[in-house]
């Protein structure tokens, strides 16, 4: 009973007591706050160092890190500003990875609201079509469209979208099913209710909080995959840096210069973490309500 | 069961057809040919070599030619290393990279298990949220970061074991890169480890063997352990699919000689029978190791193996 | 020596508290409160209540099993041999051994991925260390005692490939198969059809001819205890208003409660169109019971002094009450 008439009011009272339960997580706070502090960093920070992520500057190569002379996190094998170049690895990797969780999101709710609403052949056909793409080897792919079609900035969203969305298709599809099967669903239609505002007013609210949750998953993924590609070479451009690249660089030089190589992997790790600390707060705080 | 496999035989044609026409299409439909970066060649030497590997054939023919091939297991020549093969270049890549990725796959199925087993037992004691924390990093710290690092710590410093320079034969080598490879599965059957023991414990089933009497012991491995097992079961298709493409990073930061080396060359070099070879074998594999996973699945479980 | 180590089972004052969402005293819910119960050898004692009413924690309770959150107080003496305090190793060799129980829906209570053979010898084995052989043989002896045909293929099979009822027989010959002196069932035929249900209760009384096991039989369904019980007992939200010879309490309930549990019974004798009596008011509210006596709210002979806890006193030799009524509802004034 509780459950239909939760669902009934759209979205309301679930999202107030996720956000109850998220808060009271510490650890899903701190990782927010952290993420928050460093897209902070990442956007301010180039704008008012003095250095910026591309010129060398052959007089000052391997710096290690030092508190003074604002070379905070030293230079690397250009001379050029370390933490100039991590904080604009950090906006690209932020950048690609939300905006091709967004993407992936879009195209995977739609494609697993569908398949488990409309069901039949429809569905039969959408779901083996992601069975299909589940089985292609995506990185030898990958690398086989960079090194065919050159480094192109659209070309890693395009690879990276058509990769994330195959899960949240699936899981989508599952709670469609589960939602069409609800007694609510039946009653709403004896009633006489259009299926369009079915799906507005019953099958997307009980959906949001479920896609929130795997959205916030998905970045983690995409920003890895990301850096994947950029430490094999296939992401972004020199002199432009992503954390991939710059771990790759520094994993050259960590003989020598270890700083290189543990300053970026630190930040990438952290974002990736935090994400993932984040989605594991939501999914818990949705599931606990759903109960 | 048998009605199972058959269908997912019957799925898994298709699928390697796709992948076998995607790989196909995406080489020949871009401009550069195999032969565009080497010495400038006579128009009649370029002629014959054309004839000679069916370059100068329509290009329906060829991909019909190739399917056919395919189906023979013949990947064709290299173009790259003349008087070799493509399946020559795989047997000599492949078994380094199998053996990785099956030490990387046992690795992470034993400590993973184990961690995930004790966490679950000693629920929210101070051992399950370090076993917890430690699993969410594992999971959050790509590869290719954990690989130098492992170098710089247990190679560099340390220097207990060899960082690169592949000899085969001695096992020291095998230790960094199956452990790298292994970690972030580690934490992820960790995970799913801990969630369904916990999930199994609470089970009706598990209250009917305590109140027989039965120790904690006989109890966890007897009655919870099967059930616990098989979401990771479920897991080692996606695992060992990404363990396999996730080799193509570990052979790159430990300088391994497996099928990656070749695949990236290959691409670089317009190699169109390496690039596509090993692009279906990959596919065939991720298929082959999937179905293997499933059908494991579908076999422990008895209300699946032997319908009522 | 039964004698000697006094009464098969004995419980006094049991109360399983489930503390409220702060952990302290306010809010949180006793599911059984402050209960006495007796159990002689041989004897069938039934325990009747509606859901809610706390019949399944009890058994729980016993063996302690009961849920990790719940406290549990009170006493619970096996032959003497205090329960609620006993070391984990110490109950763990009574559970199955001398003190056994069948577990309601059997689908779930039994683990789908082991065979039936299994599940059947690993408490015989455990606890009297019998062999693969010998413990086997004593499983199809048992299958056979509950009637379950080809005994020696079913061992073979998976709980899943059983139907309903088979898969109750088989609970019940587990829970045999230590010669327990206690047998406690929790709801056993309550997941069954009706016509299964009635071979079940068939095969209780034969095994209990047969063994002289005694029994606690724990069922909302009055019509079951009616075959099968010596002595009835009723709970209401937690607390138990009401104990007596079966026959006794069928033909002349004292507690208003038990009056309507009664009253509500369909009649094959009752006109098709009579509306079916029900006792009025809502089931008790756990978290919020009042104080005094939990069903005067909905009691029509309720009165000034039921404010106050009825205590729980013999009216006759051989019939216990919580109720501060001077006799059976019934003579008082017509029931709820």
């Amino acid at each position: 009973m509780n459950g239909a008439a939760a669902a009934v009011s759209p979205g309301g009272s679930a999202w107030r007591a996720a956000w109850r339960q998220l808060r009271a997580r510490r650890s899903a706070l701190l990782a927010l706050g952290v993420l928050a502090a460093i897209a902070l960093a990442a956007l301010l920070v180039p704008c008012f160092s003095p250095y910026d992520y591309a010129t060398p500057v052959w007089t000052r190569i391997f710096t290690p890190p030092t508190l003074q002379a604002g070379r905070i996190f030293g230079t690397d094998a250009l001379g050029r500003d370390l933490l100039v170049r991590v904080m604009w690895g950090c906006r690209i990797s932020l950048l690609v990875g939300v905006a091709a969780s967004l993407v992936s999101v879009v195209i995977g709710v739609l494609w697993g609201a569908t398949a488990g609403y409309l069901g039949g052949r429809v569905d039969g056909l959408l779901m083996r079509t992601v069975d299909v793409l589940y089985c292609v080897p995506f990185i030898p792919l990958v690398i086989v469209l960079e090194v065919l079609f050159g480094r192109n900035f659209l070309l890693v969203f395009v690879a990276i979208g058509t990769v994330s969305w195959l899960d949240l298709a699936r899981i989508v599809r599952g709670q469609t099913l589960s939602i069409r099967a609800q007694d609510y669903i039946a009653a709403a239609q004896a009633l006489g209710v259009r299926p369009a505002t079915m799906i507005r007013r019953h099958v997307v609210p009980n959906l949001i909080g479920l896609v929130m949750v795997y959205a916030t998953l998905t970045v983690p993924s995409v920003i890895l995959f990301e850096a994947l590609l950029s430490f094999l070479g296939l992401g972004v451009q020199a002199p432009l840096a992503s954390l991939g690249s710059l771990v790759a660089d520094g994993a050259g030089e960590m003989q020598a210069n270890p700083y290189l190589l543990v300053i970026p992997a630190a930040f990438l790790a952290a974002i990736i973490l935090c994400f993932n600390r984040l989605g594991d707060a939501l999914r818990d705080a949705f599931e606990s309500h759903r109960g | 069961m048998a009605r199972y496999l058959a269908g997912r035989l019957l799925t898994a044609i298709p699928t390697l057809l796709v992948i076998a026409t995607l790989a196909f299409m995406l080489l020949h439909l871009t401009p550069g040919g195999p032969f565009d970066s080497d010495r400038i060649l006579t128009p009649q030497i370029e002629r014959s070599i054309a004839a000679r590997y069916h370059l100068d054939e329509p290009l329906w023919q060829q991909y019909f030619r190739y399917l056919g091939d395919l189906a023979r297991g013949d990947l064709g020549p290299s173009f790259q290393y003349r008087n070799t093969s493509v399946n020559e270049l795989i047997a000599q890549g492949l078994p380094v990279d199998v053996t990785i990725g099956a030490l990387s796959m046992l690795f992470a199925l034993l400590a993973g298990g184990a961690l995930g087993l004790l966490a679950a037992t000693r629920q929210g004691s101070v051992l399950d949220q370090l076993a917890t924390s430690v699993a969410i990093l594992g999971i959050s710290v790509p590869v290719f970061v954990t690989a130098p690092l492992l170098i710089l710590v247990f190679a560099m410093r340390l220097h207990w074991l060899p960082a690169g320079d592949w000899v085969s034969g001695s096992w020291q080598h095998l230790v960094l890169p199956s452990v790298a490879l292994a970690l972030p599965y580690t934490a992820y059957i960790a995970r799913i480890m801990r969630a369904s023991t916990c999930d199994a414990l609470s089970q009706p089933f598990i209250r009917t063997a305590r109140a027989k009497g039965l120790s904690p012991t006989a109890v966890l491995w007897r009655h919870a352990l099967r059930p616990a097992l098989m979401p990771v079961v479920s897991f080692l298709g996606p695992a060992l699919a990404g363990v396999l493409t996730g080799s193509i990073v570990i052979e790159q930061v430990f300088g391994l000689p497996g099928m990656g080396r070749y695949f990236v060359t290959g691409a670089l070099n317009r190699d169109y029978t390496v690039v596509t070879g090993i692009t279906v074998l990959y596919g065939a594999l991720i298929i082959g190791l999937n179905l293997l996973a499933d059908l494991s699945y579908a076999w422990l479980d008895p209300r699946l193996r032997r319908p009522a | 020596m039964a004698e000697a180590r006094g009464p098969l089972l004995e419980v006094r004052g049991l109360t399983v508290r489930y503390p409220g969402p702060r952990g302290g005293a306010g809010g949180g819910l006793r599911a059984v409160d402050a209960l006495d119960l007796d159990l002689a050898e041989h004897e069938c004692l039934g325990i009747v209540g509606e859901s809610g009413s706390g019949k399944s924690q009890l058994l729980l309770a016993l063996l302690g099993l009961q849920d990790p959150a719940a406290q549990v107080t009170g006493s619970v003496r096996y032959r003497g041999e205090e329960l609620l305090d006993a070391a984990p190793a110490r109950l763990a060799a009574l559970r199955g051994r001398r003190l056994a129980m069948v577990f309601q829906e059997p689908m779930r209570a039994l683990n789908p991925y082991l065979r039936i053979l299994t599940q059947l010898t690993e408490g015989v084995r455990a606890h009297l260390g019998l062999g693969r052989r010998a413990a086997a043989a004593r499983a199809r002896e048992l299958l056979a005692t509950v009637q379950i045909d080809a005994p020696a293929q079913r061992l073979r099979q998976y709980p899943h490939e059983l139907s309903g009822g088979m898969r109750q027989r088989v609970m019940l010959a587990m829970a045999l198969m230590c010669e327990p002196e206690i047998l406690l069932l929790d709801e056993p035929t309550t997941a069954l059809d009706v016509t299964v249900q009635a071979q079940i209760l068939e095969l209780l009384r034969d095994v209990r001819r047969r063994t002289g096991v005694a029994t606690l039989f724990v069922t909302h369904d009055l019509g079951a205890l009616a075959a099968i019980a010596d002595r009835v007992a009723v709970m209401y939200a937690g607390r138990m208003i009401e104990q007596a010879p079966a026959a006794e309490l069928y033909r002349m309930p004292y507690h208003p409660y038990t009056v309507g549990l009664l009253g509500s019974l369909p009649r094959l004798d009752q006109p098709l169109d009579a509306p079916l009596p029900a006792i009025r008011g809502q089931p008790p509210d756990l978290t919020a019971l009042p104080a005094g006596c939990a069903f005067a709210p909905r009691c029509a002979r309720h009165f000034a002094a039921c404010s106050t806890r009825p205590e729980w006193r013999s009216v006759t030799p051989s019939r216990q009450v919580a109720c501060h009524l001077d006799g059976p509802a019934a003579a008082v004034g017509v029931g709820p």
